[in-house]
């Protein structure tokens, strides 16, 4: 008897469902959202799904798109490649317009070959692997957090463009984090034309003294100083340079903006640039999701919520402005059309990577970190 | 050739160097009485520095100057590091005299790590900034950068300390029993010298200096941390053996031609290659002096 009455239950409930989606499948833009929702790293996944689905619902109030309204198909990829390959494979055929996604580099990775097999646009709020965009491999991948290069290429442009320096000195702690910075800088700086990068070493971590390197830098006439590498040794490097009156100014990566630097490096710290995330909290679209959150789940959202909201007001802007669902006048719009998100006005370069996004220079200035403009 | 730069980057190798002497005689005395490495060694090092860092922290707070600071901060720790040093051989390696040369060596490398770990513990895992720094000296403005307070007083520091040293175990009665141990122990204890007093006193010796070398460094670099003894004693035992270990004029000579060769690496060459080209010297040398540049030919006894 029970046993009846689930199967007709269930019997109906399918139909519902079936019917539902036949019903919708016409009139609504799907967009897939795929990423960590559930175990360890849903704390990374979580606040990009509920950012779209904010934005989702801001624009369906509004009557949608293209004069429909949009879905969203989220997907829980756990972060893993092999999961993420199913996710694909389950967004493209349930024939989602764009992906918000993924979060994790690895699942980015394994993923995208399937999006740009399908011409599908898939824009991430979290993927920083500078592989992702400039291997040139993903047309179809754009993002909207900074790239791990945009520390070195910000403190370049800086070095550049505000400091005009005309020789550089690079110092390096031959560490995969140091080592790349300092590589990625000497690379922009080169490219200029108009800097020479005069000295590029490594030093030795934990050495009781850097008195030769920084007499090294005084001698061959560097007027900046970029340091690849962590605030322990740029203190002592400071420290170095200040008993040698060899003071010029240093530019260092996201590592040197913490407070414990201020602290460790006390006043040789004075007047030190270093490279972070440009502070997004004054932004009135970032603020206005931020309460809008608040208000739908009673928590202050989590990591790179402003990152995926920005993703999705920028795919379903490119889609607005595109007038279709086609990828490639998707991708033109992406590319050309400045928006408004929560990261600042940003339009996407010919690798797929955000313009206007990311990072800014900062100084310590009485042992605060002051944002340059 | 531009002999500023020359200068400057001697000065450099001369400054580290005697960093790496002041550590490397502890190593090299120790080895030269009971042939023990003292691993250890290192960590008095970071305690020197870390109790300067305490005293700095007091004596600041109660409006001391830079210069009596520094004084007194390396004062105490020198006293505190030699309780240190003579309670760490009480402990760790008398109840093992007598017995395998490993024993004492595993000892002495469980002792580092337990120091190294109780420092982390009970003050912090953080860098800690040094809070004063080495008075600027004006007198020194004549050589127009070349050697700066720093440099100076590490070096005059140093040198005095060596001389000292020297004399001490060339001229009194104490020196003279030291040598009289480090030559044969057995027949120095017949002839009455209390050895036990002796290793004491050579571990005490030992202690002090790097609890100094350690202060002076700390005022250089303007950090202490739980590590820093690590590489710092690596490096002055490497020069302890270039020299010749059991020899205290092969742990100067050791010291300053690792900082020097270190310093040039880096001035002329590149800072990449600094590590490298060290070790790459120390090879050498033992190759054609196995027992190292002072070090004498031990004769095997069949």
């Amino acid at each position: 008897m029970s046993k009846i009455v689930l199967k007709g239950v269930l019997t109906a409930f399918l139909g519902a469902v079936l019917t539902c989606g036949s019903a919708f499948a016409a009139d609504t833009i799907k967009i897939g959202v795929p990423g960590a929702h559930s175990g360890e790293l849903a704390s990374y996944g979580l606040p990009t799904l509920n950012a779209v689905n904010l934005v989702v619902d801001e624009y369906n109030a509004k009557g949608g798109i293209l004069g429909k309204q949009i879905e969203v198909i989220a997907f829980d990829d756990a972060c893993k490649a092999e999961i993420a390959t199913n996710a694909a494979t389950k967004l493209i055929s349930d024939g989602v317009v764009g992906i918000i996604g993924h979060i994790c580099s690895p699942a980015g990775k394994a993923a995208m070959p399937l999006y740009n097999n399908a011409k599908i646009v898939a824009i991430s709020g979290s993927i920083t692997s500078p592989s992702m965009t400039l291997s040139g491999e993903n047309p179809y991948f754009f993002r909207t957090v900074a790239n791990d290069t945009a520390s070195a290429v910000a403190g370049a442009d800086y070095v550049i463009n505000a400091l005009q320096a005309k020789k550089v000195a690079i110092l390096h702690d031959n560490s995969e984090y140091g080592k790349g910075y300092a590589e990625q800088a000497a690379e922009n700086l080169k490219k200029s034309g108009s800097v020479e990068v005069v000295l590029f070493e490594a030093i030795t971590p934990g050495a009781a003294d850097y008195s030769s390197v920084i007499r090294k830098v005084r001698n061959v006439k560097a007027e900046v100083l970029m340091w690849g590498g962590y605030y322990p040794e740029a203190s002592k490097l400071l420290s170095n340079m200040n008993s040698l009156d060899a003071v010029i100014p240093m530019i260092g990566p996201d590592g040197l903006k913490d407070q414990g630097f201020v602290e460790l490096a006390g006043a040789d710290a004075e007047n030190v640039y270093a490279s972070g995330p440009t502070d997004t909290s004054a932004n009135p679209v970032s603020k206005y999701y931020a309460e809008k959150h608040q208000a739908k789940y009673g928590a202050a959202p989590g990591a790179f919520f402003d990152n995926g909201i920005s993703a999705a007001i920028a795919l379903l802007n490119a889609i607005e402005k595109a007038g279709t669902t086609d990828s490639a006048k998707i991708i033109d719009a992406l590319h050309k059309e400045d928006v408004e998100t929560a990261v600042g006005t940003i339009h996407f370069d010919e690798h797929g990577d955000a313009v206007g996004v990311g990072m800014s220079i900062y100084q310590i200035q009485n042992g605060q970190y002051v944002e340059m403009k | 050739m531009d002999w500023q730069y020359f200068l400057e980057i001697l000065f450099s190798g001369l400054t580290r160097g005697s960093i790496y002497a002041l550590i490397a005689l502890g190593y090299t005395m120790v080895y030269g009485i009971i042939e023990l490495i003292n691993f250890a060694h290192g960590e008095i090092y970071m305690l020197g520095a870390f109790t300067a860092f305490i005293v700095a922290g007091i004596l600041g707070s109660m409006g001391y100057s830079a210069g009596a600071i520094l004084i007194i901060g390396a004062f105490v720790a020198i006293l505190w590091c030699v309780a240190y040093g003579y309670t760490i051989e009480k402990i760790a390696y008398k109840p093992l005299r007598g017995q395998s040369r490993l024993a004492p060596l595993i000892s002495a490398i469980g002792m580092s790590i337990f120091l190294q770990n109780y420092v982390q513990l009970a003050q912090t895992a953080e860098f800690l900034r040094f809070p004063v720094r080495m008075p600027r000296l004006e007198f020194l403005d004549i050589f127009g950068g070349i050697l700066r307070s720093t440099d100076f007083v590490i070096l005059a520091t140093s040198a005095v300390i060596m001389v000292c040293l020297s004399v001490f175990i060339r001229y009194t009665k104490l020196g003279k029993a030291m040598r009289a141990t480090a030559q044969n122990r057995k027949m120095a204890m017949l002839l009455g010298i209390d050895a036990d007093k002796i290793i004491s006193l050579t571990f005490i010796i030992g202690s002090g200096l790097a609890a100094l070398g350690g202060t002076l460094i700390a005022t250089h670099t303007m950090q202490v941390g739980f590590g820093i003894g690590f590489i710092a004693g690596m490096k002055a035992f490497t020069a302890a053996v270039l020299g010749g270990i059991g020899s205290i004029p092969g742990a100067m000579v050791g010291g300053l031609v690792l900082g020097l060769a270190e310093s040039f690496t880096t001035g002329y060459f590149a800072g990449d290659y600094e590590d490298v080209l060290a070790f790459v010297l120390l090879v050498l040398i033992l190759i054609f002096r196995p027992s190292g540049i002072m070090g004498k030919a031990k004769v095997q006894k069949v």
